[in-house]
């Protein structure tokens, strides 16, 4: 797509990440609208700007609420993106595009505020899951329980990837976590020794192998490419971007485990792979540096996989290889630390480093990165992804 | 005595999913499957994602079952579990009900023993309040 249809971001903001149960000073509605305030300001912009608002994730901080604290004068989009946690991370930025291209809408910011002291944990037990009286009686509560069997069967299918390759991709966001100043791990350096000895969760996920649990906001500005010319930074284009899912994944690990057999041991992104791709025109090879949703350290492997970047099954040899390493690695993956060590904020943290790198203000810079992939949360339905690039 | 403690969460049936828990209740494992092209399916929905019929027939399985995937839980992510720790979840398939996978626990055994492909055999957890869970065990050779 020529680049002037194209939709840019802009602006991103943030505020302090800290453990959960961290803001407790001002409330979870407060912590997305200074993270909405930091995005604009780094673009350059005012709420005068804005025009629409993107969530996801049943988002609790409401657009229509948002117009009110901020002031903005008319708003022409707000929309949300079904499904729970980090699926919907990069197709609420997907829909903020559409919506600019569209013409509905001139500048939308999408957001995503977190403050698990103040509403529940997500890595917990929870009333309402989809499906959920097919697996809480039997005591399978949470996300990292529900990804472990993935992990698990794909590992069983796949014996060359191994347990140390999973502590391979957790070392990896420390050591990218101990150049960031802003992570939550910054500081707390992790051997791969550290990381054997961390306790089992659900085999084969050790607890180094699960995101964080943290408070904080994430924003992004998404505009068009006029707007994007005159803001502050370097515009950052969206290649590409979509959200979707494959057959029977509503009722798939996270429901009772029924997706499809040629799916099972994946993170449901085969199709959207391939469709993001083509849609930006660019292959795997041309990526420069990722920032792969990072729930479950094994999910990243088949992520890596699904998405072009190794063999299916060869994930394992991939980050052995030392591929995902800053900054020697053909394929920097979350240079802040993503969300097992810098912090989780539901993939917004992870998409906002991928503009960072787009920039050269990542405190892990690739040399000259144009192209970066994102993805939104992975084995879930809906799952998203971006490819955005700097022109 | 229940293999949980009293605190599990037990199922809430709604609307859709009634007939199976009160198969379960009566100790029956029956899974939806359509009327009209007989495809199986499971968590149960009103409509055949096959052939797109709302005709339901259900199709019982005798409860022989083979270990399709497992993993074992070191966490209490709920109280009601902490006396069980560590337990298995495992997913089981059915020979006599294919397309269908299962949720459940894999018992009376230790946990380093489980593995895929494992043949397994239902039996019937009485949780209380005339509800019956689906739990399965090693099969007897």
């Amino acid at each position: 797509m020529a680049s002037e249809q194209s939709a840019y971001i802009a602006g991103v903001g943030q505020t302090e990440f800290k453990r959960h149960g961290g803001i407790m000073d001002r409330s979870q509605f407060q912590v997305a609208a200074e993270a909405v305030l930091a995005a604009l300001a780094d673009a350059g912009m005012t709420p005068d700007d804005v025009d629409g608002f993107a969530s996801f994730s049943n988002d609790a901080n409401e657009a229509a609420l948002m117009q009110v604290a901020l002031g903005v004068p008319q708003m022409r989009w707000s929309s949300m993106v079904w499904g729970g946690g980090g699926g919907g991370s990069c197709a609420a930025v997907a829909q903020a595009a559409a919506a600019v291209q569209a013409g509905h809408a001139q500048t939308v910011v999408v957001y995503r505020g977190l403050c698990q002291g103040q509403t529940r944990r997500f890595g917990r037990f929870g009333e309402g899951r989809t499906h959920g009286n097919f697996v809480h009686p039997y005591g399978l509560f949470a996300p990292a329980q529900m990804l472990a069997l993935l992990v698990r069967r794909h590992m069983h299918l796949h014996p060359q990837i191994r347990e140390e390759h999973l502590g391979m991709v957790a070392v990896n966001a420390r050591a990218n976590a101990n150049r960031n100043p802003n992570a939550v791990m910054h500081g707390k350096p992790m051997t791969m020794e550290d990381y054997f000895n961390s306790r089992y969760i659900a085999e084969p996920l050790r607890l180094f192998d699960c995101c964080l649990e943290t408070d904080g906001g994430c924003a992004m500005v998404v505009t068009t490419a006029a707007r994007a010319r005159d803001a502050r930074k370097t515009p950052v284009r969206i290649l590409a971007s979509g959200h979707g899912s494959g057959p029977g994944w509503g009722s798939g690990p996270l429901g009772s485990q029924n997706m499809p057999e040629a799916d099972y041991n994946s993170t449901n992104s085969r199709r959207i792979a391939r469709e993001l791709f083509a849609a930006a025109g660019v292959a795997p090879a041309d990526i420069d540096v990722a920032q792969i949703y990072d729930h479950f350290s094994g999910m990243v492997l088949m992520a890596l996989e699904e998405y072009g970047f190794c063999d299916v099954g060869g994930s394992g040899d991939f980050v052995a290889q030392g591929n995902i390493a800053w900054k020697t690695g053909k394929l920097p993956i979350n240079t802040s630390g993503g969300q097992l060590s810098e912090a989780y904020v539901h993939g917004m943290n992870v998409a906002i480093e991928g503009v960072r790198q787009l920039r050269g203000e990542s405190t892990s810079q690739v040399d000259a990165a144009r192209l970066c992939l994102v993805t939104g949360g992975l084995g879930v339905s809906p799952t998203s992804a971006m490819i955005i690039g700097r022109d | 005595m229940a293999y949980f403690s009293d605190a599990m969460p037990a199922p809430h049936p709604n609307f859709d999913d009634r007939d199976f828990w009160n198969a379960c209740a009566g100790q029956r494992l029956q899974f939806q499957a359509c009327a009209e092209c007989g495809t199986a399916r499971h968590p149960p929905t009103p409509v055949c994602p096959h052939c797109r019929s709302f005709k339901v027939a259900w199709k019982q399985t005798a409860g022989r079952a083979e270990v399709y995937n497992h993993t074992t839980i070191h966490h209490a992510s709920h109280e009601a579990v902490k006396p069980n720790l560590p337990y298995v979840v495992g997913v089981v398939t059915f020979p006599d009900v294919p397309g269908v996978r299962l949720v459940t626990n894999v018992t009376d055994v230790d946990p380093g023993q489980v593995h895929i492909g494992m043949p397994v055999q239902l039996w019937w957890d009485a949780i209380g309040e005339g509800m019956h869970i689906p739990r399965f065990k090693p099969a007897s050779t």
